[in-house]
Parts: C-alpha cells; structure tokens; sequence
C-alpha cells in the first residue's frame, strides 16, 4: 500500500458503488428502486472514468493564475487528464435521458396495473 | 434464498474481476497522447481557461451537438409516452397541500436559482460548469416550481420557442464556423483574435454556443418535467 493515494481510492469508490448498484438492479422487486440501482452503477462508472484520468499531485484542468504554467499558458505539466472528464460529461447526460425515460416507463406501468411490484409483470412469462 | 445466493455469487465473480484490476492499476504520473496535446496547446489554440469545456465544445463539438440531439430525443419519447388523451383538458387534481415553508422559500429561492443557472453557463469557460450544469440548475427551479405548486401551468410555448431557437442557433454558428474559420464548430468565427485569456469575453464562440446549449438543456429538462406534471391528471 506505498502508493496508496486518491487515484485509488476514487478507483476503489467506483468499483463498490458497481457492484452496490448491480446488486440493486438484480434483487429489487420494486421498479423505482430498481431504477435507483441503475442510476448508482451509472454514478459508479463515471466516477471510475474520472479516476483513471487522476495523474498524481496535479490539479483540476482549469486554467488560472495558481496553477503552474510554462509560456502561453502551458499546463501539461500540472493538471490532470481532461479527455476522461469530458467524456463523463457527456455519458452524465446520457444517463440523465436513460433514467428519464425509465422514469417515464414506470409511470405508464403502473398506471397500467396499479402495481411496481416486477413480479406482477409476467404477461410475456411462460 | 437459492436465487439470492446465485445472484451473490455473480456479484462476487464481478468483485473479483474488479479487484484484479484494482491491484494492478498504477497512478498515472504524466500526460500522454492527445491529452498532453489538449493541456499544452489548450489555452493557445481555443483561448478557453477550462480546458474541458475547450475540449467538449471545440475539439469535440459534434459529440456535443450529438448529446443535446440525445437530450431532445428523450424528451420527445417521453412527451409520445406520456401523451395525453385529452391535452387541454383542465381536470384538476386534488394535491396535499403544500408546506408553508416551501411555498414562501420557492419564491425567493427560484430566481436567485435562474440567475445561478444563467451564471454557470455564461461562465462556462472560465470556471468549473458549462451548458448542461446550468441548464440542470434552471431545470431544478423549474421543479422547485412545480413542489411548491403542483398545478401551476408552465408556459409550454415559452420552452418550445426557447428550445427550438437554442437547437437551431447552434447549428447556424456551427456552419458559420465553416464559412468564417476552419471548420464546422470552430469558435474563431470573430477572427483569429480570441480576446484576453481569462475574461468573460475570450475564446471566441464558446460563451454563446454553451448559452445555448444551457438554454436549449434548461428548456429540455423542463419539458420533461412539464410532461410528469401533466400526466397526473391521468391517475
């Protein structure tokens, strides 16, 4: 554990809320919670696409006067990965809109049959 | 209980998977590739002090134009599914009624909200946020709207004209940047001068593109919180 440092424990973060997400989508019976399950494993994932862009000792890629530049504002040698965050950026909104939807599904369900409970959707079950 | 316990095991199949890596995973110590490219000639190329919002709104700006299409998707499928039978029908329902508290906090709270919101994505390229934070924060005083008051009626040609021209405004700069500088997106659309590094009025297009992706994700996420409002009344 000598190089122990917020690269792993974002790492270690991300890993746990996975697997405490999946576990959620699998043995949930109620829809909303296992929408809630989904919406963990997705903050899980973001969080370990951040971490992976963590370079030790350096900042966030924000450009001002404390961070540690050479000539035109030249930060390589400070910051962190931005590729990774812009990425998370974009796969927030897209789990914004996949929960949105599943939202959406869960209300017409129950208004369907007056029930979350998964178990009572059995009409393609045979 | 049997199905539990299988499903443990897979949990724990997965853990262990996780866990290799984890132990063999290295702190990375220095930039490499197109990130070393990005962090060096960031400020320089696209005149931006987040290099983030350079890199969502410049470098990969198709990828941008392609989530707000996702976003605008998503709001269109719920507003089909959540259709209702009778649109302009004004049934009432009967709701709680809701705490004092809320309602007085609502309203002081939901314009100093607005003009946070405003604030994030004019500053998008200054400071940590952009178009889709501050579209989000204008998005959560809309629903702040809606907790205080579950039958106020939001305007929805308002956020349909909003919507519509933010979308269409942003292509039209996007093409401007092919008639006027290098290429579709590109922010030197006023020449090559990209203003003072470091004020609200640098890096070219970026301010306005992210303002209008803010108002075009604001108005987005607050159809499709117009549309859950709305299909209440069905119950």
């Amino acid at each position: 554990m000598e190089n122990f440092d917020l690269g792993h424990i974002s790492l270690l973060i991300g890993f746990l809320l996975i697997l405490v997400g999946f576990w959620g989508v699998l043995t949930q019976k109620n829809i909303i919670k296992i929408i809630v399950g989904f919406t963990i494993l997705n903050t899980g994932i973001n969080i370990l696409m951040v971490s992976l862009g963590y370079v030790r000792g350096k900042t966030a890629p924000i450009i001002d006067d404390t961070v540690a530049q050479v000539g035109n504002h030249d930060v390589s040698a400070s910051v962190v990965d931005p590729v990774p965050q812009a990425l998370v950026l974009t796969a927030i909104v897209i789990g914004f809109g996949v929960t949105a939807l599943m939202l959406a599904y869960a209300m017409k369900l129950y208004n369907a049959k007056k029930t979350l409970e998964i178990n009572k959707f059995n009409d393609l079950k045979w | 209980m049997l199905r539990n316990s299988l499903l443990a095991v897979v949990v724990l199949v997965m853990g262990y998977m996780f866990y290799n890596v984890y132990s063999n995973y290295e702190t990375r110590t220095e930039l490499t590739g197109i990130s070393q490219h990005f962090a060096s000639k960031g400020a320089e190329e696209v005149g931006a002090a987040n290099i983030v919002t350079a890199i969502v709104v410049t470098y990969r700006g198709f990828d941008t134009l392609g989530e707000v299409t996702i976003l605008f998707l998503t709001a269109s499928i719920i507003a089909f599914f959540l259709k209702l039978k009778d649109e302009e029908s004004e049934i009432q329902i009967k709701h709680q009624n809701t705490s004092e508290l809320l309602v007085t906090a609502s309203q002081i709270l939901i314009p100093i909200i607005f003009l946070f919101g405003i604030y994030v994505f004019i500053n998008g390229h200054l400071t940590p946020g952009g178009g889709f934070q501050g579209g989000a924060i204008i998005a959560t005083g809309v629903a702040l709207m809606i907790m205080a008051n579950p039958n106020v009626q939001i305007n929805q040609h308002v956020i349909h004209w909003v919507e519509s021209v933010s979308g269409v405004s942003f292509v039209i700069i996007g093409v401007l940047g092919i008639v006027l500088a290098g290429g579709f997106l590109d922010n030197k659309i006023f020449g090559d001068n990209l203003g003072e590094f470091g004020t609200l009025f640098s890096a070219g297009a970026i301010p306005i593109i992210y303002s209008f992706v803010g108002l075009k994700v604001g108005a987005e996420i607050s159809n499709i919180l117009n549309k859950y409002q709305k299909s209440q009344k069905e119950l």
